[in-house]
């Protein structure tokens, strides 16, 4: 078999961040029509007006949704069949995220955390951040890319409770972690949440649910059904989209879970905004490249 | 909920007509300022080489393209106000702005300016960027260029809506009564949940 040319990787990094900032996946649309139907405030109808107008002029003018275009994640999925180089697709995933910065061109905002010196590339020490993870049977390369504003990021938050203080301690951080985010995180988006693992799992976890397509339910029936009760639960707080008031505050609570510790009972809520933004590539050994979301 | 088109600058009259959960559209001016364009102001003292006066305001920080002597929009959007709160009350009642535009709202401080001077602050839907940058029309000026991003911006702006009055010149507060009744309703919600 020929070798494969990573500027493959190279180009896909860099389309799928584009993409992922000017496309809104299909998913997130429906379930932004769905709950636009469902709402009956008039001032909230009104939000919704502008957010599908939004949508409608970056589809038309293949420009950006948001001016945010937010941190980069890359999350790798490669499998056993695909034949691969850990180092240079760290490599070209980092080229390409500052490609896409350079050429489009939006406004990076990657920045050092005690200079504050901004080198206007979207990347630097530490980012993108890259998530690796591997398939059984596959023979190709899945590339999920998520842009993260800060508006939704800076609402994060974990706690490390104790087996004592139950399910309801968890249920209860959710729904206080939501009510004091307000309007900051550009509702309504998608609520994450994480249970279980360690400290920098449970919060891993919370990242992961965000990306899950909305309306996909967790596999386990009392996962699913948690899921179901904590969106009711923030909907019939009334905070509505943009936090104006309104029935629609979260158009999903997506919950993921791992084990734990015994002596643990950790929680993580991570949130995404209405533009909730994600890409994805399928890269093959022979260079084919299968775009989605 | 009543829908108002207004044109810039606004009259006092105009802004003291508007109620929390009104919806305005306006045509005219808009300056674009951000935290540096604040602390350039206010705490080292640089007056604005423009008048300000019965003029909206945004909480931005613009991507622009420079094309020779001209500034270009590439993407324009709005970002979180409440960084900016401890500002707001000079610049409605020293500079006599009278509309604040941005997301999140601002604290009691400003709504009690908005109340002497008669001002509002609008809320734009976060996120919607896209909407924005159609809506802004041409950039006209751009006054501290070295702060850019986060310059003095003047704006031409058509149909610059839908903006909801979420703080008004009467001590209404929107964002304020949807928290409040929030948390009225969270004991029957950790009920429903089964939360002691």
């Amino acid at each position: 078999m020929e070798q494969f040319d990573y500027n493959t990787v190279e180009e896909a990094a860099k389309d799928l961040y584009i993409r992922a900032l000017c496309d809104l996946p299909p998913d997130v649309r429906e379930a932004l029509k769905k709950a636009s139907d469902r709402e009956t405030q008039p001032t909230a109808k009104e939000v919704f007006k502008a957010i599908f107008k939004t949508i409608e002029i970056a589809d038309k003018n293949k420009t950006l949704i948001c001016q945010d275009t937010g941190l980069p994640i890359y999350m790798v999925k490669i499998g056993c069949g695909f034949p691969w180089n850990g180092y240079e697709i760290k490599t070209r995933l980092k080229k390409g995220a500052q490609r896409a910065t350079l050429e489009f061109p939006f406004r990076g905002s990657s920045t050092h955390p005690l200079t504050r010196v901004n080198p206007q590339t979207s990347v630097g020490e530490g980012l993108p951040v890259i998530y690796f993870d591997y398939t059984k049977d596959e023979d190709y390369l899945d590339i999920l890319m998520v842009p993260k504003g800060s508006g939704s990021e800076n609402m994060s938050s974990m706690k490390m409770f104790y087996p004592a203080h139950g399910i309801q301690a968890l249920k209860k951080f959710v729904v206080d972690t939501v009510f004091e985010s307000g309007a900051n995180p550009c509702p309504p988006g998608i609520i994450g949440v994480g249970i279980g693992g360690t400290a920098d799992l449970v919060m891993r976890l919370a990242k992961e649910a965000i990306v899950r397509p909305v309306g996909q339910r967790h596999p386990d029936p009392e996962v699913a059904k948690m899921e179901v009760a904590l969106e009711e639960a923030i909907n019939a707080m009334g905070r509505g989209p943009m936090g104006l008031g309104g029935d629609i505050s979260t158009l999903a609570v997506h919950i993921e879970t791992a084990y734990t510790h015994i002596t643990q009972n950790p929680i993580a809520v991570n949130t995404q905004c209405w533009p909730a933004r994600r890409s994805k590539a399928r890269i093959y050994p022979d260079g084919r490249v299968a775009y989605g979301y | 909920m009543t829908e108002y088109h207004l044109e810039t600058p606004f009259s006092e009259a105009a802004i003291r007509q508007l109620r929390i959960g009104d919806i305005v559209y306006f045509n005219g001016t808009l300056f674009g300022i951000r935290d540096l364009t604040q602390i350039y102001m206010f705490d080292q003292e640089h007056k604005p080489p423009v008048s300000l006066e019965g003029m909206p305001c945004i909480h931005t920080a613009p991507s622009l393209r420079r094309v020779g002597e001209k500034w270009e929009k590439i993407c324009i959007g709005t970002t979180t106000s409440t960084r900016m709160d401890r500002f707001s009350p000079d610049l409605i009642g020293k500079y006599g702005v009278r509309a604040i535009i941005g997301k999140g709202g601002l604290y009691e401080g400003s709504l009690a300016a908005m109340e002497k001077y008669g001002a509002v602050y609008l809320a734009i839907v976060g996120g919607a960027a896209a909407l924005e940058t159609q809506q802004i029309e041409d950039i006209e000026a751009v006054y501290w260029e070295h702060l850019h991003p986060e310059a003095l911006y003047q704006f031409r702006v058509k149909d610059f809506g839908p903006l909801t009055v979420a703080m008004d010149s009467h001590g209404g507060h929107l964002f304020f009564d949807v928290r409040d009744e929030a948390k009225r309703r969270l004991p029957e919600i950790y009920k429903q949940l089964g939360i002691d």
